[in-house]
């Protein structure tokens, strides 16, 4: 089966989500060296959950399907929730198999998002 | 044209994959039937260690050993087998180089000078080197049509200097696919400064053009044997004798000692001393039936089929996808069989998922050759590259490959 469902081609097209917040509370970069990969990450925290959450992402179409379809997930969740959030959870929200190199394109979202809520937000 | 239809019978792979489309010979090559064999027998008739054993298995793979370092001495046209090193792979003949040469002569304010277009396993012991050591790195660049930038004349006036002690060059390029002038370059640089060792990294070259060590004139030339044919984990290093005598050992222990004493070690002569520990006997053994399917190809005859695939797949490119598809490095006809390629605004890593998909095998990243890409401005690439079990027919699913990417991700 090819990684490239509907799903995922809906969300590399059409990322939800996209762009820069200005007044974010926090913003997180994160890089996969070995291809290239950037994604950049703001959030905006009210009461312990997430008020507002966006990307930008330089990369491929896994990695950009991937920061979509969490930051969709994470928006309005509260934090403590989100900070569970693992490898399984993603391969899951994704619904595609993906071998030992791309699997990191798809988690580098999930990178992200760990930088933006962990150590005190 | 070689006999594709013949060659892949002789492939075991073909038999399990009849429809296997593999572009990336580059990383490493696939494998006759006659070394899969070698290796067996090996393992089922003589396996028993080298140098060691005075029976008759341990004699007869010793001298299947040592038969197969004086076929390396033939090929690469050496002067004598002893100027012939088995490592685990390229890089680490670079390493032993870095540290049993560099280590030795490189000095506060010497320079050691490389090139832009370096895999990272000739690029980053030497910077370290001369980190460590306070001395000056170099880096010669690449002109806008991707060949290296040798200065006026290519003289090298102005790059190599008398106070560079080293430098060391890939042959052909693993990004670019560029042939480097070797020869020349090496006559220039010992021009400017006659003690210079010339280091030159030979993975890409070895497998597709006849290398000839004495007439390129290079001190130190350094190849894998798994590009070519052969097994994986096996490296050559050869290097000019003088220079091995006056080198440091790498590793010690078993193997490269002439005698051990409670104070004091004497160590064996070259190639003896760089060996140490039981090596990869297998390999050695099976290594001398790739050269042999080499040879009787012939080179005329390898270089010739890759340059048709080469010439016909940038052409071909060129045509069905017109400025959309960027092919790095020069144009005809200093091009070996190596493309590296993007493709936007598609990610090389989509581009090769969606090859595999079709069963086609190409690399996609930077292939351990950032500064390279860096130089470029782009962040990762697409490679294909051919060898002697290629068609065109290979290139032509490349290029419907390509068009299926725009039609998936477009």
């Amino acid at each position: 089966m090819s990684i490239y469902q509907d799903k995922i081609l809906d969300h590399y097209r059409n990322p939800r989500n996209f762009g820069r917040i200005k007044n974010a509370d926090k913003t997180a970069e994160v890089f996969n060296h070995v291809c290239g990969d950037r994604i950049d990450m703001d959030i905006v925290i009210k009461e312990g959950g997430v008020e507002e959450i966006r990307f930008e992402a330089k990369g491929c179409a896994i990695s950009r399907a991937s920061a979509s379809l969490l930051t969709e997930y994470a928006k309005h969740k509260k934090i403590d929730e989100l900070k569970k959030l693992d490898k399984a959870f993603i391969i899951n929200l994704l619904e595609i198999d993906l071998g030992p190199n791309r699997i990191k394109c798809a988690l580098l979202p999930l990178e992200a998002l760990k930088k933006l809520i962990i150590n005190g937000q | 044209m070689l006999n594709v239809t013949h060659i892949r019978s002789d492939f075991p792979i073909f038999s399990d994959k009849p429809n296997l489309v593999y572009l990336d010979s580059t990383a490493t090559s696939l494998k006759p039937r006659v070394v899969i064999e070698k290796l067996r027998e090996y393992y089922e008739k003589y396996s028993a260690n080298v140098f060691r054993g005075i029976y008759g298995i341990s004699e007869k793979a010793t001298e299947e050993y040592e038969e197969t370092r004086q076929i390396v001495a033939d090929f690469i046209n050496a002067k004598s087998p002893d100027e012939v090193i088995f490592t685990r792979n390229t890089t680490e003949s670079l390493n032993l180089l870095a540290y049993s040469l560099g280590q030795q002569i490189i000095e506060k304010n010497d320079e050691v000078v490389t090139t832009i277009e370096e895999h990272h396993s000739n690029f980053v012991p030497w910077q370290q080197l001369a980190a460590e050591n306070g001395a000056v790195f170099k880096i010669i660049d690449i002109t806008t049509d991707g060949n290296l930038n040798l200065g006026k004349n290519s003289s090298l006036e102005g790059i190599v200097t008398k106070k560079t002690k080293i430098l060391t060059l890939t042959y052909i390029s693993n990004v670019l696919g560029n042939i480097n002038p070797i020869k020349e370059i090496a006559r220039q640089a010992k021009k400017i400064n006659p003690k210079i060792v010339v280091i030159v990294d030979a993975a890409q070259a070895v497998p597709h053009i006849k290398v000839d060590v004495q007439d390129l004139g290079c001190d130190f030339i350094a190849f894998s044997a798994h590009k070519m044919l052969g097994p994986t984990g096996l490296g050559v290093l050869w290097g000019r004798y003088d220079l091995l005598e006056s080198m440091l050992p790498f590793n010690f222990g078993g193997e490269m000692i002439e005698s051990v004493e409670a104070d004091k070690t004497l160590f064996k002569s070259p190639p003896y001393k760089f060996e140490a520990g039981t090596p990869h006997i297998a390999g050695v053994i099976a290594l001398k039936e790739s050269i042999h399917y080499l040879e009787k190809l012939g080179w005329e005859n390898v270089e010739a089929h890759e340059k048709e695939l080469t010439n016909y797949a940038l052409r071909k490119m060129a045509y069905e996808l017109g400025k959309k598809v960027k092919v790095l490095g020069p144009s005809y006809p200093n091009h070996k069989g190596i493309i590296a390629f993007t493709f936007e605004p598609y990610h090389p890593h989509d581009i090769a998922q969606i090859f595999s998909d079709e069963n086609i095998c190409i690399r996609a990243g930077h292939h351990c050759a950032m500064p390279v890409h860096t130089r470029l401005g782009v962040n990762a690439s697409c490679r294909m590259s051919f060898y002697i079990y290629n068609d065109k027919t290979d290139i032509d699913k490349a290029i419907l490959a390509l068009k299926q990417v725009e039609k998936v991700l477009g």
